[in-house]
């Protein structure tokens, strides 16, 4: 964490210290996981191994007073891992203040903020960073230190945001699996603003719902969350990429209609300072089978298209990709759910699967299986060093 | 006079139904008249607990907590917080129901802080793993079922009116319901809810009833027994309170994220 960072992590410490010596109600839950990876295949490097173990933990704390129209959220998180110093690693999700008005909320400290609809990629989501090493689907985030005004009004709700501090991408290290080779030397960033991660960037969203409607207007102004990877050789015998932070603005459209079984998604961007200025866009749609086999299970079917006009040399892989998945829902006790899905490549026939599913097991256990595969690869795909890496993993969580 | 006793003979030539109120009629004046009994508690908050139980008898719990706002002209506003099990803890559901037209209905998912607008054609499926769907515990609204009034009939010592009850709105999972509601009160003391194939699917038995404000009546305990799959559900209510002031704004998106 930088040190702008830590002096927000110093000051809403001393203000939750405050709080406490009120002798409020705490609020503890959270969970403990434990995690198998397993790799089918031989590595690309030999330093990588074919399992993996981890353990993580994320407590949350929370309080609040004033009849609850002020409260408190403190969410550390760690992961301890067998093989990868740099997915061993802690973070602050959350530590932040949350006021409540009559027609507006202010939030500050650190915090995780999502925008968006789809399922294949979160384009528009943008507030916070990527934490890449707790899972490569793009859903972990590190916690963002914020000032975030909420207006809630006639006209829709408005949200802005000072971000006061950038936070830099996680990577697996050299011994780290599944990874794009070569590794990233997150020691060696290089930033566009010569604020570097102290830059303050800048963002607001209007959002409304107009009957089926849900619509949201982003824009953000600041360092761009995804770094470009530039390849460094200044040492031949262990070459690396650097990641590369510009300043960018980015617009930001989020749009769901849903209707009867229906859900109809569409998020794109504009995203200027990378490069050429460039569109991107998802969209598609989810549609449920309610109450199939034994009348109880949800089946949904999930089709989404995905756009990138960038270059093949800084295009994301979803330049031309389609993305195609079923949801099951058992909904039984156990909450047990699944979900199939594969993005396939339409210039380059390579495809990229994904299983993911769970299940409660007694009243405080979890257990989740996650599969991923990377088929007919081409050289030139970003996921082509990633093609040894199929995978399962396993986890047990128990929830508190 | 002569005048009088032949209007009174004429009067009395026609159809029956013309005077006397027809069984669906009355079946829709007693509908009016429970919903009427309802009206002007404001807002409304209570705790749930859930006990889910399988043919062979074993349990698992859930503990929730619900917030009502009560909306004239249209159905309830709701929010349902998830307390147990404890992955699913801050998980938040917000209803917009409505009479015919489909609810609109958000899921606050904490793990990745997401609110996902959910369709709401799923009104036949089950809540939370549970025997009683999302229809069944969706606001009650006159406009939403045509009725029958079917006979008087005592349960469990009390005079009842049996109303037949088929639903009006789309993708219901009932071809109709019988309901037993109480004539001194008007509540509700059991249903009897009939599948898509016409055949009896659940009975839902409400019991430990309390008023409150001095007008308000509510079932404590709600057990809905399924016919076909022999499992049961046990709803408890606790903790209830009214008119504690809630707004539009304890309704919204925004409170769906930060409601615990």
């Amino acid at each position: 964490m930088n040190r702008l960072c830590l002096s927000v992590v110093t000051s809403v410490c001393a203000a939750s210290w405050a709080i406490s010596s009120w002798a409020l109600d705490w609020k503890v839950s959270g969970f403990l996981s434990a995690q198998f990876q397993g790799f089918f295949d031989e590595p690309l490097n030999p330093v990588q191994s074919n399992s993996d173990f981890s353990a993580a933990i994320q407590p949350e704390f929370y309080t609040q007073w004033n009849a609850g129209t002020d409260s408190f959220t403190f969410t550390p998180f760690a992961r301890i891992d067998q093989r990868d110093d740099q997915r061993s690693h802690y973070d602050i999700r959350e530590l932040n203040w949350l006021h409540v008005g009559s027609d507006w909320e202010l939030r500050a400290g650190v915090g995780i903020v999502f925008w968006g609809v789809t399922e294949s990629q979160h384009l528009v989501d943008i507030i916070n960073q990527t934490d890449v090493v707790e899972d490569i689907d793009g859903e972990e985030k590190l916690g963002q230190p914020m000032i975030n005004l909420s207006l809630i009004r006639r006209w829709g709700t408005l949200d802005l945001f000072v971000l006061p501090g950038f936070r830099e991408r996680t990577f697996p290290g050299r011994k780290g699996r599944p990874r794009i080779s070569p590794p990233v030397n997150v020691a060696m960033p290089v930033f566009e603003s010569g604020a570097e991660e102290k830059h303050v960037d800048f963002a607001l969203r209007w959002s409304e719902v107009f009957g089926d409607w849900d619509v949201g207007l982003s824009h953000f102004h600041g360092t761009s969350r995804d770094p470009l990877l530039a390849l460094d050789t200044s040492d031949p015998a262990f070459p690396s990429l650097i990641p590369i932070y510009d300043q960018i603005d980015q617009t930001g459209l989020d749009v769901q209609l849903t209707h009867n079984s229906w859900l109809w998604k569409l998020e794109a961007i504009r995203r200027a300072g990378q490069g050429d200025s460039f569109i991107a866009a998802v969209g598609g749609f989810e549609y449920t089978f309610y109450g199939m086999f034994d009348g109880a299970t949800d089946v949904g079917l999930l089709a989404e298209y995905n756009y990138d006009e960038r270059p093949i040399e800084t295009r994301s892989p979803f330049e031309n990709d389609v993305f195609g998945g079923l949801r099951f829902t058992l909904n039984d006790a156990q909450s047990s759910e699944a979900l199939v899905g594969c993005i396939f490549d339409l210039d380059s026939a390579s495809r990229f699967c994904n299983v993911e599913a769970s299940r409660r097991l007694g009243a405080r256990w979890v257990a989740s299986l996650e599969l991923r595969t990377f088929s007919s690869v081409p050289a030139l795909d970003p996921f082509f060093t990633l093609r040894r890496d199929d995978y399962v993993q396993f986890e047990l969580a128990y929830y508190f | 006079m002569r005048k009088l006793v032949l209007m009174m003979a004429l009067l009395s030539l026609l159809p029956l139904e013309g005077i006397a109120e027809s069984a669906e009629e009355k079946g829709l004046a007693i509908a009016i008249e429970a919903d009427r009994r309802d009206l002007g508690w404001q807002d409304s908050e209570t705790s749930m607990k859930m006990i889910l139980r399988n043919r062979q008898g074993e349990t698992s719990e859930r503990q929730i907590r619900s917030r009502t706002l009560e909306v004239t002209g249209d159905g309830d506003k709701s929010l349902i917080i998830f307390d147990h099990p404890a992955d699913v803890k801050n998980t938040a559901f917000l209803s917009y129901t409505h009479a015919i037209r489909p609810d609109d209905q958000w899921l606050y998912l904490p793990a990745l802080k997401r609110v996902k607008r959910i369709a709401s054609a799923n009104k036949s499926g089950p809540f939370m793993g549970s025997e009683f769907a999302y229809e069944d515990i969706s606001s009650q609204e006159v406009k939403k079922f045509s009725y029958k009034w079917l006979r008087d009939e005592a349960i469990d010592g009390e005079e009842a009116f049996v109303v037949e009850r088929v639903p009006q709105y789309e993708h219901s999972g009932y071809t109709k319901q019988h309901a037993w509601i109480d004539k001194e009160h008007y509540r509700v003391l059991r249903v009897d809810y009939f599948d898509r194939k016409g055949a009896l699917l659940k009975t839902l038995t409400a019991s430990d009833y309390h008023q409150y404000l001095e007008k308000y009546w509510r079932a404590h305990r709600m057990d809905m027994q399924n016919h076909l799959n022999g499992k049961n559900t046990t709803l408890l209510f606790s903790d209830y309170e009214f008119q504690n002031g809630l707004s539009e704004r304890d309704f919204d998106r925004n409170s769906l994220k930060r409601i615990r």
